[in-house]
């Protein structure tokens, strides 16, 4: 962290460009995610750090706040009908919930064969695998691996419900903050999406920046965004009372 | 719509589902399996698993990204965690079915309508009593990690090209179904889904038919 850097700044790490990390976020702070060189995605799993079994709900967020993607002020649902996190700021606008994550096989099939005995650390990397390593550190493994926010990318669809994928969705310097309403293990491959064109393996660098905020005030405009995240945010307060 | 040419009279298994109940049976490779809307607009949430284990099951995400496609139907190839075939859509005459609605539960239930509506029967109960009772019987030690994003057959949750995503009324109708090649061995675990809150059973939960060819 930049010296002289305020008494509310926590921490701040790079995860590097198709590696994988993991944390714990508490309650009432709030991780910035930077896609420095644009271009980027950031793979993400969210659980509760006292209880794993209870993790982001994909669905229950979409369903709640009548949304296919995730943007400012939506909340991130657990299937426990609380908030794990909310967006509180936005430079990107639209952030995939609903394509998953790539795997060793989609990722030979692309860019061809690069392992590590030729390459060493340039080999190539899939979210799977990578994801799987981060869970395995807290003894969570396959049953683990649900539905993933793809922070930075932009995936639509058209009348038919086809997928369309917006390259270049994500410009230099984009950010996403990510307030913690819930004390949360955080996992997350910095692996390109599973449908990016894209014909080279070029994943980008994610910036982490952490700072103590507070939690959701009452004219929050995550909470008050819809009636149903009132309700989320009251059923996550009673957890910390 | 595509119509399939089999016979129910000569299905080695029939099952009716009642409505707001659940159902955990096993398919077998190159079996067929059809649910049947005996009544109309009947959501079926659904999830599979590969027989005897729980690392490898239906996986939404996946299966949504190598067909390109958010609605599931005729040629859907329903893909595992691990990118295999598990099933594969042989017959559909109801038209689309939901792979982003997820199940109900007695929590999402307080977010969505009203804190007082925590009582109310939902899916994951459903789910999870099933696992409770009958699940040492296709796996060791299933939980509530086992629930993953599932499949509502019949249910209609359009998304639009600016991403509202919405729970419509529904377009299946009596008599309509949904039929499926088994590409490995699986357990098939069902709720027949209780909600009465919002119109994907059109306010009116019915019993389903499960059926089993070869």
């Amino acid at each position: 962290m930049a010296e002289g850097a305020p008494y509310w700044m926590l921490w701040e790490e790079t995860v590097g460009p198709g590696a994988h990390w993991s944390g714990l976020l508490r309650r009432g702070s709030t991780l910035r995610l930077t896609d420095v060189n644009g271009g980027g995605n950031a793979a993400v799993l969210l659980f509760n750090y006292e209880d794993r079994s209870e993790r982001y709900n994909m669905p229950d967020t979409l369903k709640a706040q009548h949304t296919a993607f995730l943007g400012r002020t939506v909340a991130l649902y657990s299937d426990m009908g609380r908030v794990l996190c909310s967006i509180t700021d936005d430079t990107c606008g639209w952030h995939d919930t609903i394509c998953g994550i790539s795997n060793a096989a989609l990722v030979e099939k692309k860019f061809g064969p690069a392992r590590f005995q030729e390459r060493r650390n340039e080999y190539y990397r899939n979210a799977y695998d990578s994801l799987l390593n981060e869970l395995g550190k807290y003894g969570l493994g396959k049953r683990d691996l649900s539905a993933n926010v793809n922070f930075f990318s932009k995936v639509t669809v058209n009348d038919a419900g086809d997928l369309e994928f917006h390259a270049g969705h994500s410009p230099p310097g984009a950010f996403v903050d990510l307030r913690f309403e819930m004390n949360c293990l955080v996992v997350m491959s910095s692996n390109q999406h599973p449908l990016d064109p894209a014909t080279d393996y070029a994943p980008k660098e994610i910036q982490l920046t952490a700072w103590h905020s507070r939690p959701a005030p009452r004219n929050d405009p995550c909470r008050t965004r819809c009636p149903e995240n009132e309700r989320g945010f009251r059923n996550t307060e009673v957890w910390f009372r | 719509m595509i119509e399939s040419a089999l016979d129910p009279a000569q299905a080695r298994f029939r099952h009716v589902i009642p409505a707001g109940e659940p159902w955990i049976g096993s398919v077998r490779q190159g079996q067929y399996f059809r649910i049947l809307d005996l009544e109309g607009n009947q959501a079926v949430d659904t999830l599979f698993y590969r027989a005897g284990t729980l690392e490898e099951r239906y996986s939404a995400t996946d299966t949504i990204r190598a067909q390109g496609n958010i609605y599931l139907t005729t040629g859907t190839a329903l893909l595992s965690n691990e990118g295999n075939t598990m099933l594969t859509i042989v017959a559909d005459t109801c038209g689309r079915h939901d792979t982003l609605g997820g199940a109900c539960s007695a929590e999402s239930n307080t977010v969505r309508y009203a804190l007082e509506k925590r009582s109310m029967h939902s899916c994951r109960d459903n789910f999870l009593l099933a696992l409770a009772k009958w699940g040492e019987q296709y796996g060791r030690d299933f939980s509530k990690r086992d629930l993953s994003s599932n499949i509502n057959f019949f249910m209609n949750v359009p998304v639009t090209p600016a991403g509202k995503l919405t729970f419509a009324d529904g377009i299946s109708g009596a008599g309509r179904y949904v039929e499926m090649r088994a590409d490995m061995d699986v357990t098939v675990l069902i709720s027949n889904c209780p909600q009465l809150n919002n119109p994907c059973n059109a306010y009116n939960p019915t019993p389903v038919e499960v059926l089993v060819w070869g």
